[in-house]
């Protein structure tokens, strides 16, 4: 058989179309995910192949269609919603926060709620505004609550199949730059990707590079400019932001003592500080220089013309990582 | 598109003020052993809720929102349901729950501070009261949607206040019912006030039950004092949405006889003398009317029930007052269905500090 290359959005169309044939409690609902196929087409045919009820069109009503995956969720459904970009999911967050994410704690586990919600984030598509937000830090901190996104076609496919299939509530977070980015062979062999567990995207000693999603591809272009001049670079892709496997983190930062963070979102109590805080309580003694964050500014994310400006590039990531390798 | 006609401005009713049947009353309530069962609970109900309060005024429970005056709402919406529907209520809907098998020590354990209250051992597919007003309405249409797609006879009850039709959520929630056609039915208890602000304040329109004309589905007045009026309009409502008519809103009319809870005090904003007319309607006295007038009810049961209903109420609340409290640790227990290792290093740091 040949495994075809597909690109991220293909690969979570994969995914979907290999959870619903495998489960029959698994749904899609959301605004233009039927006929239309999603906005990006991530469900692209699956109302041809399973169906009005079970590939969903909803009236456009975000915290409904977080609040419907609730019920659904609770009743034993595996609902897969779709917040057509991140700029609107904040009407779902009261959902997501007063409901999905603590059904389980405030009913001691009689009732749950395996639901996920998935939402194309970041910036880098030259969208319209409030398509181009990264709200994952907000939603990160939301106990009981899992975010994960995805930086290549193969780990979209192995991690959404996972979030499906996960029992508690699960934010989805597609980088829109990568839906087309770049293809890969992606076998659609219903293999889960393992959820609370960093990837090593690159193995080296100087300096670790920390990121997610979209920035990964800022971060290895680095890391391979820095080759080139003599540094060697880890770079891990956090995959699942919430809840954080710390420990891959932090054996990473030990062996090589200099950290730098990349991520789109602002700065200020982005997830990045929340990782700068465990290096900084679990590392210390092993850092040798201060961990530095390269991120968009605390500021509202530009319109298209200047987003290039405020999304870390490659050079940043470099000069940064020069700082700590340099760091006496 | 579905022809949605205006719904009548005068609630229905089967029983006065008075306890007189104003018209014939609906088949169930021509049983007086069904119309005595509703009678009890509306009393248990009043009974669990006045010692709520008292166990919340000497400091052995947390803030809590009574039900008084309303008993009928919610009484009313649970004893027209199913054992096997799916009751969707807000915080105020005790009445139900104990109604549908949720017990008095559960429902104190929950006002007292501890989630084991929410772990009903029956209903166990019911949804604790939500805290967040109108945030549940979508629960509803998606437990209803689930009943569908599943083929299963089922319905979804919400009960949500007058404050909660102002929402968002309970807006887009009814619309999607509508456009769905899913058998959920929600209960609007409209007691006059979203705590200090009165129903007319609320919105403009004529009544609540127009919140359903431009949803497309069936909305109706029900006078909410009287629990035969409540639950025949919410039997109506669930017959209609089992045979696949789709959802209905029913506006029970009522008044809130007692602070919005606990934390609250009416006086600062409404007259005294207001309430003290309104108790001219409550909906206990005058079930209790009827059943006299009919020869069904006397001081001697009433005696026999108030006592009945005060041991179960005493019983419970020495049950809940007795019951050892939580480790702290068990805060971990449920917060994701397997403890990620994150979170473990913070369930023993919470073990190591109650040592």
């Amino acid at each position: 058989m040949t495994v075809p290359e597909v690109n991220l959005a293909q690969a979570a169309n994969l995914a979907l179309a290999r959870a619903m044939q495998n489960d029959p409690r698994v749904l899609i609902l959301g605004e233009d995910v039927g006929r239309d196929g999603g906005v990006f087409r991530v469900t692209d045919g699956l109302w041809k192949r399973f169906g009005d009820a079970r590939v969903i069109d909803t009236p456009l009503a975000e915290a409904a269609i977080a609040g419907v995956s609730v019920g659904l969720a609770a009743q034993g459904f595996l609902p897969v919603a779709e917040i057509q970009f991140t700029g609107f999911i904040y009407p779902a967050i009261d959902q997501l926060l007063n409901h999905a994410a603590r059904l389980r704690t405030r009913t001691r586990g009689r009732l749950t709620c395996p639901m996920v919600l998935r939402s194309p984030c970041g910036g880098g598509i030259r969208a319209p505004e409030h398509h181009s937000e990264s709200p994952e830090a907000i939603l990160a901190h939301i106990p009981g609550l899992r975010v994960v996104i995805p930086s290549s076609p193969a780990r979209a496919y192995g991690l959404l199949l996972a979030a499906i299939r996960d029992p508690d509530p699960v934010v989805f977070l597609e980088p829109t730059r990568l839906y087309r980015a770049a293809r890969e062979e992606v076998a659609d062999d219903g293999v889960a990707l393992p959820l609370d567990r960093c990837f090593v995207l690159r193995r080296g000693g100087d300096v670790t590079i920390v990121t997610w999603g979209a920035s990964v591809l800022e971060a290895m272009e680095a890391a391979e400019r820095l080759e080139a001049e003599g540094a060697s670079a880890e770079v891990i892709d956090v995959a699942t932001l919430h809840p954080l496997d710390q420990d891959t983190i932090v054996e990473s930062v030990r062996r090589t003592g200099r950290c730098v963070i990349v991520h789109e979102a602002p700065m200020s109590g982005g997830w990045g500080a929340e990782i700068a805080a465990r290096i900084a309580e679990h590392a210390l003694t092993s850092l040798l220089a201060p961990v530095l964050r390269v991120t968009g500014y605390d500021t509202v994310m530009p319109l298209p013309r200047l987003e290039a400006r405020y999304l870390p590039t490659a050079g940043r990531v470099v000069a940064a990582a020069r700082r700590v390798l340099e760091f006496a | 598109m579905v022809q949605t006609a205006a719904p009548s401005v005068s609630p229905a009713r089967f029983i006065d003020p008075a306890g007189a049947a104003v018209r014939p009353l609906p088949a169930f309530a021509r049983d007086p052993a069904e119309l005595i069962r509703l009678y009890r609970a509306m009393v248990l109900t009043r009974a669990f809720d006045a010692k709520a309060v008292a166990l919340q005024r000497t400091g052995r429970l947390g803030t809590f929102a009574s039900s008084l005056g309303q008993e009928a709402v919610a009484v009313g919406a649970a004893a027209a349901m199913r054992p096997e529907d799916v009751f969707v209520p807000s915080f105020r809907e005790q009445g139900g729950q104990l109604w549908r098998g949720v017990t008095a020590i559960e429902l104190l354990t929950y006002w007292g501070g501890d989630e084991r209250g929410s772990d009903f051992k029956v209903p166990r597919e019911d949804f604790p009261g939500a805290i967040p007003v109108a945030s549940h309405a979508p629960h509803a249409v998606g437990a209803a949607l689930a009943f569908k797609l599943r083929g299963e006879p089922r319905a979804a009850v919400c009960i949500l206040g007058d404050g909660a039709t102002s929402k968002g959520d309970f807006a887009e929630a009814l619309n999607i019912a509508g456009v769905w056609k899913v058998p959920a039915v929600f209960v609007i208890n409209n007691n006059g006030w979203a705590i200090s602000v009165p129903v007319e304040r609320q919105t403009a329109a004529e009544t609540l039950a127009h919140k359903a004309v431009a949803a497309g589905i069936a909305g109706e007045r029900a006078d909410g004092n009287d629990v035969v009026a409540v639950r025949d309009a919410v039997d109506r409502a669930l017959a209609r949405a089992r045979a696949g008519g789709g959802s209905g809103l029913i506006e029970a009319v009522t008044y809130r006889l007692g602070d919005h809870t606990t934390a609250d005090d009416a006086s600062r904003y409404r007259d005294d003398a207001l309430v003290s007319a309104r108790w001219r309607e409550e909906p206990i006295r005058r079930l209790r009317e009827y059943l006299t007038g009919i020869g069904q009810w006397s001081r001697e049961k009433e005696e026999a029930l108030l006592a009945t209903v005060g041991e179960q109420i005493e019983a419970a609340a020495t049950a809940y007052l007795a019951m050892p409290p939580r480790s702290p640790e068990t805060m971990f227990d449920h917060a994701f269905a397997r403890l990620p290792g994150d979170l473990a290093a913070q369930r023993a740091a919470a073990s190591a500090e109650g040592q």
